[in-house]
């Protein structure tokens, strides 16, 4: 693995690797009083963050400081980027400072595909944190690691996506990978929340969510963005919450297995009711911790053996 | 000899020439008044410049009605007399240059600077298209009037970049500029349907989680502008026709009885590209309108074979190299045109054998010339009238780099791609200002 | 060596058997009665605790300690040690799956660990497992038993315990297989196939110089050899 850019382009036995590499990590920190591998001393890793996001920061943060890496977080805000440097002069700069691998959350679609084209010769790796509206590769490496763990394996198991399909690129990186790990996806969102062309992505796609929940092995709830109810997308927060919110009600649907997934920050009320959130069903807080192991071990397979694969 | 009377002495004379692709060739003499003076197996003649052609198709020089030149504003992205040697090259003899400059061109002054600044680099015909709205607003109408009067006589208006959106202020350009036999180039956008849009909506924009530009936000434009079109006696000009549905639209509007005047235009890369080509997040690739799919492509192809679109435009819109590259929402849209449409038509139309070179003639030059009202370009290869031509060697071969291409810009969306037939000469008003490769501006050569 | 006649231009590499399955059998059981007298295990001496090093390690421990139990009726603690996230040299080995370690619920603390490896080399891996057994606790003393030991140490590091002492080229390989992982037990010694030939053969000299065991450096198990 060069650089983590998109989930669509892990094969089964990549994807395998690092989710069967977080397991042992997990294990290996399990109950220790000091959480700490020397494996990325000396390598440095840094966190471009053009987007806010706390927990995928702090995620990747202390990923890469249980490994030992030397990790520097850099905000879009407190970068010369505010003064407008190019997101091309930015990369290479930090490059050139000395960065073993550089985690990029942009606004733009395909940023951070960019800057691995114009770091490629430098050596320097990249991991997409979040691009606009097309990809979030670890959330997605969490994602079937909780489901792993509460299901035992992912194959042939049926997982609903709920929410906002559109704008969302959890709900893109988890459809890509979970089907590559051999799940029935099955998208559920009211009709103008749905991406053009989405059909062709190898998933049903349904406006219906009651009558999905039997079947379901896990039912992952998306954000709904407080931007996007003022879209016009559906005409107020409670008939979404009727139509597609994970309340108490539908979650005893669900066949008694089934998990329930939140990638986070929730918004208790709209898109989950607190009491599921709370339940013994939901993954929540087990998906936060799989997210530092998941992401541990992206930055082993991109920093051991570097020069190897280079 | 034809035996028509010489206007004036003879100047240039191209020895075998192909008009419209003709198989035999024959000799064509340029008097100094511009004209041609005769045609065919002609002897040594009096001319003062020789220029053997070796054979190659002669075309009227083309008409690019849709072309940015960034000047005044963007000097670094192109400037006029860039932007001329790049037309020359492309066997242009008259282009029409955009509005959207800093300042715009949306009052007299402007646009007779734009007009003069062509005139002194004199490569090519420049008109300057004036603005609809004030600023390119939207809000208001722009001294159309003043333009229209002015010494640059503008007869196009386009806020081109930008839709005429309001229909009661797109109904009242299409009047106002019937007073003059004006022409409103609308750029069929509606946006509200394309907050954002940053790729045609479609599969690969859902996948890549680029937000959408939906082929009806042009189509319900084009068609209600050809109903107040229809209405009002206005001219409506569609540019850059993108998808098959307002081909389609088109097919039927013109078809009808009383549809107005309407006109349309494609571009060579629509008649090419799709939106395959944006899986890696090339800027290259980003245009606006958006390239969208295989079935637009091939409609249309057909729309301008039957004539449903009348003509070729490039969009020619140079873009300085920050500009392009960066990441994709942040990139500029727009790709360079002018050195490659008819290498990109005969690929995509000549050769399939939905045109031919006379066909060819039409849409590069007589229905461009036409739509605008010049009446001096696209005139047939005949005795007396101006020499306009462009010629072509239809059997070259060659791969299109930016870094050769004129100008600074570099967003060619061909680049490495090897293409059919290159422009060996371009011939304004009897003048040659380009061959094999090389602009010739007034005293000397250029680039 | 570089003098031996080749078999052909396109030689694969060479093997030669250097344990058979009843050589490593026998050798395991040495060392399992060392580690009995060396530790003083059977009589109640220490809590002692046989760590291996995945991925053959691991189940040569296992052994060992199947072996000490059946001679003793004292079972020691077994378990793996995975150092792959403790190397020095990641930046230059291919990527690895890492693999499980387990330590016995008891913990290693106050414990006499025996780390267990096939083969020792270069010393650098045993020095990984120091790190981290340090991560696992705090061990009152830790040796080293290796089936073989090849020599051309990087690091100061000698093993308690050691099954033989192979001289050999740093072109040479030496391969433990076990049934656990390999469906078979021997070692093999492989020799780099004839386009190498001569530069090993040079390395031969040196490496066998070298590497001549120092009999203070060789466990019991080579003075019985």
């Amino acid at each position: 693995m060069r650089h983590l850019l998109t989930a669509e382009e892990l094969d089964p036995d990549t994807a395998s690797a690092v989710l069967d590499t977080a397991d042992m990590l997990k294990s290996t920190l399990l109950g220790r009083e000091v959480r700490k591998l020397p494996t990325l001393r000396g390598r440095t890793v840094i966190t471009m963050f053009y987007e806010n996001s706390t927990r995928t920061r702090v995620s990747f943060e202390v990923a890469g400081k249980w490994m030992s890496a030397d990790v520097v977080n850099v905000s879009a805000s407190g970068s010369s980027t505010g003064k407008g440097e190019s997101l091309r002069d930015t990369a290479r700069t930090l490059s050139a400072a000395g960065a073993d691998c550089v985690i990029l959350r942009h606004q733009a679609s395909g940023a951070p595909q960019r800057i691995a084209e114009w770091l490629d010769p430098t050596g320097t790796r990249v991991v997409n944190a979040g691009d606009g509206m097309h990809e979030h590769p670890t959330q997605a490496l969490l994602d079937a690691a909780t489901l792993r763990e509460r299901l035992g394996d992912v194959a042939g198991r049926r997982i609903g996506i709920v929410g906002d399909l559109l704008h969302s690129r959890v709900a893109r990186s988890n459809t890509h990978l979970l089907r590559t790990l051999g799940a029935e996806v099955v998208l559920i969102a009211p009709p103008t929340l749905v991406p053009e062309g989405v059909r062709n992505w190898g998933v049903e796609v349904t406006h219906d969510l009651d009558s999905q929940l039997p079947g379901l092995d896990a039912v992952m709830a998306l954000r709904v963005q407080a931007e996007r109810m003022h879209g016009g997308f559906f005409p107020t927060e409670r008939e979404y919450s009727v139509g597609y919110g994970l309340n108490a009600a539908r979650t005893a649907k669900l066949p008694e297995h089934a998990v329930v997934l939140h990638p986070g920050p929730m918004m208790r009320g709209t898109e989950i009711a607190p009491r599921v959130a709370d339940s013994a069903r939901a993954a929540v807080e087990q998906q936060v911790r799989n997210g530092v192991h998941v992401r541990m071990a992206v930055l082993y397979h991109l920093l051991a053996g570097e020069e190897n694969t280079a | 000899m034809n035996g028509v009377e010489r206007t004036g002495r003879a100047r240039l004379l191209l020895r075998s020439v192909r008009p419209y692709g003709a198989k035999e060739p024959v000799d064509l003499l340029v008097d100094e008044d511009g004209r041609i003076a005769d045609i065919g197996e002609l002897e040594e003649t009096d001319a003062t410049e020789l220029l053997h052609a070796d054979g190659a198709v002669a075309l009227p020089g083309f008409v690019d009605l849709h072309t940015h030149l960034r000047e005044p504003g963007r000097e670094d992205a192109e400037t006029i007399e860039s932007g001329s040697v790049a037309a020359a090259l492309g066997g242009y003899t008259a282009v029409f240059a955009m509005a959207n400059t800093d300042p715009v061109a949306d009052n007299a002054v402007v646009v007779e600077h734009v007009r003069r600044r062509g005139e002194e680099v004199g490569l090519v015909e420049v008109h300057p298209v004036g603005a609809v709205t004030a600023g390119l607003g939207g809000q208001r109408l722009a001294e159309i009037g003043s333009m229209a009067r002015s010494a640059a006589r503008v007869r196009l208006f386009s806020d081109d970049g930008n839709c005429v959106h309001d229909p009661l202020l797109m109904r009242r350009a299409l009047e106002y500029t019937s007073a003059f036999g004006g022409v409103v180039a609308q750029h069929a956008q509606d946006p509200g349907l394309t907050p954002g849009a940053q790729a045609h909506e479609g599969a690969n924009a859902a996948r890549l989680g680029l937000a959408g530009w939906p082929a009806p936000a042009e189509e319900s434009v084009v068609a209600r502008d050809c109903m107040l079109a229809g209405h009002t006696g206005g001219s409506l000009h569609v540019c850059h026709v993108s998808s098959a549905g307002t081909a389609e639209f088109l097919r039927w509007w013109r078809s009808r009885p009383g549809g107005g005047s309407v006109s349309a235009e494609v571009t060579p890369h629509h008649l090419l590209l799709t939106d395959e080509l944006l899986e890696g997040y090339d800027p290259r690739y980003k245009v606006n309108p958006p390239l969208r799919t295989d079935e637009d492509v091939r409609a249309l192809r057909e729309a301008l074979a039957e004539g449903v679109v009348d003509c070729v435009a490039t969009d020619h819109a140079p873009h300085a190299e920050q500009d392009k590259d960066c990441e994709w929402s942040a990139a500029r849209p727009g790709m360079l045109g002018l050195q490659t449409a008819l290498s990109v038509l005969v690929h995509t139309m000549l050769r399939p054998g939905l045109l031919d070179w006379r066909d060819l003639a039409r849409v590069l030059s007589e229905a461009p010339a036409r739509i605008a009202g010049l009446d001096d370009q696209g005139r047939p290869l005949e005795v007396g009238e101006p020499a306009n031509i462009t010629l072509v060697d239809p059997h070259a071969e060659w791969t299109v780099r930016g870094e050769e291409l004129a100008g600074t810009a570099l967003n060619t969306p061909f680049e490495g791609m090897t293409l059919p037939a290159r422009v060996t000469a371009t011939i304004s008003r009897g003048r040659v200002t380009a061959r094999d490769g090389r602009a010739q501006p007034y005293g000397g050569v250029l680039r | 060596m570089a003098s031996r006649p080749s078999a052909g231009a396109a030689v694969p590499a060479e093997e030669r058997e250097l344990l058979s399955a009843e050589d490593v059998a026998r050798t395991v059981a040495r060392i399992a009665h060392q580690i009995i007298e060396k530790t003083a295990l059977d009589s109640g001496g220490s809590h002692v605790v046989l760590l291996g090093i995945p991925t053959r390690g691991a189940p040569l421990a296992r052994r060992i300690a199947e072996r000490v139990s059946a001679f003793t009726g004292v079972r020691p603690s077994v378990g793996a040690l995975d150092i792959t996230l403790y190397r020095d040299d990641l930046r230059k080995q291919p990527n690895r799956p890492i693999e499980a370690s387990s330590v016995p619920v008891e913990g290693v603390d106050d414990a006499l660990v025996v780390l267990v490896d096939d083969v020792l080399f270069s010393g650098r891996t045993v020095r990984s497992a120091l790190d981290a057994l340090r991560d696992q606790g705090r061990p009152r003393s830790v040796q080293l038993a290796v089936l073989v030991d090849r020599g051309h140490r990087e690091l100061p590091i000698r093993a308690d315990y050691v099954g033989k002492n192979v001289p050999t080229a740093r072109s040479e390989d030496v391969a433990v297989r076990l049934t656990e992982v390999d469906g078979t037990d021997s070692v093999l010694l492989r020799r780099p196939a004839s386009g190498r030939r001569e530069d090993s053969g040079a390395e031969d000299g040196t490496g066998e110089a070298t590497n001549e065991p120092d009999p203070g450096e060789v466990g019991p198990a080579g003075k019985e050899q």
